[in-house]
């Protein structure tokens, strides 16, 4: 019974990971950037919603559909004023440029709304007992659970089917043959960061109702543990951040309840390297040679 | 233009930072003005006691930000409140206090740093600093200068370890870590314990392994420990379903607030409900922004201080500190108060004054804390041995609506 709830707690977990995952890898797809700041639009999205549910007593629906507004914004301002000017600098300033965009967030949080951590008020509480009470599932962790398979759901949809969607995928293949199929790779690039940072709201949301504590770095460790996920289901691969995160919550819970609390973080990097050594590409990566 | 924007971000991305370094100083330079000559004969000149304009210097050093951020203000406010208290009946044999105090983000390099600005200044009695790592790592640097420190609230044994200068006005951790055994063992016999505390600290450690020990002679069952370090304090639902399973029916948390505010709300959301039993780092949890206080209904605390007692001076103290800081004192300010008057009683009685040497002031407090007995807000009859450390009774108290109430009084 114990395993049962582990496992639970280890797939919402992943769940979390999954989601922050997506917004990592899907801008890598399209625009061949590690945008490490994407670990602190989360905090943002964290602290815009437990604003506007405390300070401005909204529902909480509203508030998660105003801290993702708010980070999509973000996250266009940041691809526009960060990102844009660099677009045909070599890769290694874009990521120092990624880093820096967190640093200037993390401090700005700290400005605004202090560095001493803050409570945060799960969205939903209680949790669901089964086996006559022997197991136990908050609430919150069956909608992270779902939360993620509409996301992934509605993903997978979008980038099949719709007209956008279908550009997006034509961007990640071949920037310049897309653009002379008219397609606007600006804007494309753009909407990338709008839906990423709109699923890192969504994440910080979830996050936070599973952690229960904000502060200005709350986005650093879950972001470099997201970005394990994309690369080790395959970065660039939608469902490859989906299986990635799950796993890797899966495992992170798993190795803290049977092996060690304190090595559960060095085994899901191990559990990384192995994998990258056996598939390159990750586990659902496409492995491109590349023509020198 | 694209330049120009780019040219504009960065110049807005300087001045933010700048301005958050700023920040972090503002409420240590808030205190006093920077330069100590200039302070000097700003004091107010109409005192006649007060000589030669000379005043006793007293430093403090704690976090004011970051994650332990409620303790160091929580000792900032109550020594604030003795030297005010002290300064207005007259001062030390007739000397005013002066005090400023530095933050540290309860970090041992900063902490170094903090302390080297106040000798600067012009420091000759240090409280604090207010938690352990820094602790022992100033406590080094106390030992070199030769100046006298007593810090409020780190707990370790190896704060005093070896250092005939730096004393304690908190019990030690081995202390807590027995004291919260022997507690339960004569009010809670019979319990299942589960202990969730943090392996890569020493506070943390220290309790657990004397309470451990203290456990095995108690009529107490151990039936589960859980770890975490640092980097895993966000997520407790693996060690919390463990001590769930194990039956445990108390569990022990040798831990500061934040992390336990996260366990106290991730067993409320999986349904597990045992008694949570904390120690003095539990202290300050109802200060926590936004905690939803009906967490913590029921939460036992180890704490030498109890807000709701009756003697009159802690309830001038409480009211006192309700009127300026907007809430109720926690076991923090109280031994940061009492940590002033310590420092009073032992000045006075050497018979100090601000012209003697740093080194001669040290001298003499060593003295006369480990033959004299101190009375204060966070016990009676309190006593130093020539280690530094204290010899006072922890007390048991019960958050019950928000604010502690002695187990004694518990409804």
């Amino acid at each position: 019974m114990e395993f049962l709830s582990y496992l639970i707690s280890g797939i919402s977990l992943g769940s979390v990971y999954a989601i922050i995952a997506l917004g990592y890898t899907m801008v890598y797809g399209i625009a061949k950037m590690l945008n490490f700041a994407h670990g602190d639009v989360i905090m943002v999205g964290g602290y815009i919603s437990l604003l506007s549910m405390t300070a401005l007593g909204l529902p909480w629906p509203v508030a998660v559909l105003l801290a993702m507004l708010v980070c999509t914004v973000l996250g266009v301002i940041i691809e526009g004023l960060a990102y844009r000017p660099l677009r045909s600098a070599p890769s290694l300033a874009v990521l120092i440029t990624a880093i820096g965009v967190s640093y200037f967030l993390q401090n700005s949080a700290q400005l605004l709304w202090g560095a001493s951590p803050m409570s945060y008020t799960p969205i939903v509480s209680g949790s669901v007992q089964m086996f006559g009470g022997r197991l136990s599932i908050s609430y919150v962790s069956l909608l992270t659970i779902a939360m993620c398979i509409v996301i992934m759901a509605g993903l997978t949809l979008f980038t099949g089917k719709s007209k956008l969607g279908k550009a997006m995928r034509a961007c990640s293949e071949d920037k310049g043959a897309a653009q002379l199929m008219g397609i606007n790779v600006n804007l494309t690039i753009s909407l990338t960061f709008a839906i990423g940072s709109a699923l890192a709201a969504i994440a910080g949301v979830l996050l936070c109702s599973f952690n229960t504590s904000l502060m200005p770095t709350t986005g650093s460790m879950p972001g470099i543990k997201a970005f394990t996920a994309a690369v080790f289901g395959g970065i660039g691969s939608i469902p490859g951040a989906f299986l990635g995160g799950i796993l890797l919550g899966i495992i992170e819970s798993l190795a803290k309840a049977y092996i060690s609390t304190q090595l559960a973080n060095s085994i899901v990097f191990a559990v990384l390297i192995i994998t990258l050594l056996v598939r390159p590409a990750g586990l659902l990566g496409k492995y491109v040679p590349e023509k020198v | 233009m694209k330049k120009l924007i780019s040219l504009v971000m960065v110049l807005a991305m300087c001045v933010f930072l700048l301005a958050g370094c700023g920040q972090s100083e503002e409420p240590a330079a808030s205190d006093s003005p920077s330069e100590a000559p200039s302070e000097v004969s700003a004091e107010p000149a109409g005192d006649e006691t007060d000589a030669e304009g000379a005043s006793f210097m007293i430093g403090g050093v704690g976090p004011l930000t970051g994650d332990n951020a409620i303790y160091g203000t929580a000792v900032m406010n109550g020594v604030q409140i003795a030297v005010d208290e002290i300064n207005a009946a007259g001062g030390i044999n007739g000397y005013q206090i002066e005090y400023r105090f530095e933050d540290d983000v309860s970090d041992g390099e900063s902490s170094v740093n903090a302390y080297n600005t106040l000798m600067d200044w012009g420091m000759q009695l240090l409280v604090g600093p207010v938690t352990t790592g820094p602790a022992i790592s100033v406590s080094a640097e106390v030992y070199n200068d030769r100046v006298f420190a007593l810090t409020p609230s780190a707990s370790s044994p190896d704060v005093t370890a070896g250092k005939d200068n730096m004393f304690q006005m908190c019990f030690t951790d081995p202390n807590q870590g027995s004291g919260a055994a022997t507690y339960m063992g004569s009010n809670m016999a019979g319990s299942k314990v589960a202990i969730i505390y943090r392996n890569d600290d020493a506070y943390s450690q220290g309790i657990r392994d004397t309470f451990v020990a203290e456990a095995a002679n108690q009529d107490l069952e151990i039936v589960y420990e859980g770890t975490f370090t640092a980097d895993t304090q966000a997520d407790f639902s693996v060690q919390l379903t463990a001590a769930q399973s194990a039956g445990a029916d108390v569990v022990f948390l040798p831990i500061y607030y934040q992390p336990a505010s996260v366990i106290l709300s991730q067993a409320n959301a999986m349904g597990y409900a045992p008694t949570f039993f904390g120690v003095d780092g539990m202290d300050g949890i109802l200060a926590m922004p936004n905690f939803d206080l009906s967490l913590a209904e029921g939460v036992m605390v180890l704490t030498p201080f109890s807000a709701d007692a009756t003697d009159e001076k802690t309830v001038n103290f409480v009211a006192e500190y309700n009127e300026r800081f907007g809430e109720t004192p926690n076991q923090f300010a109280a031994d940061g108060y009492d940590c002033v008057y310590a420092l009073k009683q032992a000045l006075e009685a050497a018979g100090c004054t601000p012209d003697m040497s740093t080194e001669d002031i040290c001298t003499a407090m060593i003295e006369q804390f480990t033959t004299m007995t101190f009375d204060g807000l966070t016990g009676t009859g309190m006593t130093w041995t020539s280690g530094g450390e204290v010899s006072k009774m922890p007390l048991a108290v019960v958050i019950q609506d928000g604010v502690y109430v002695s187990a004694e009084n518990a409804g």
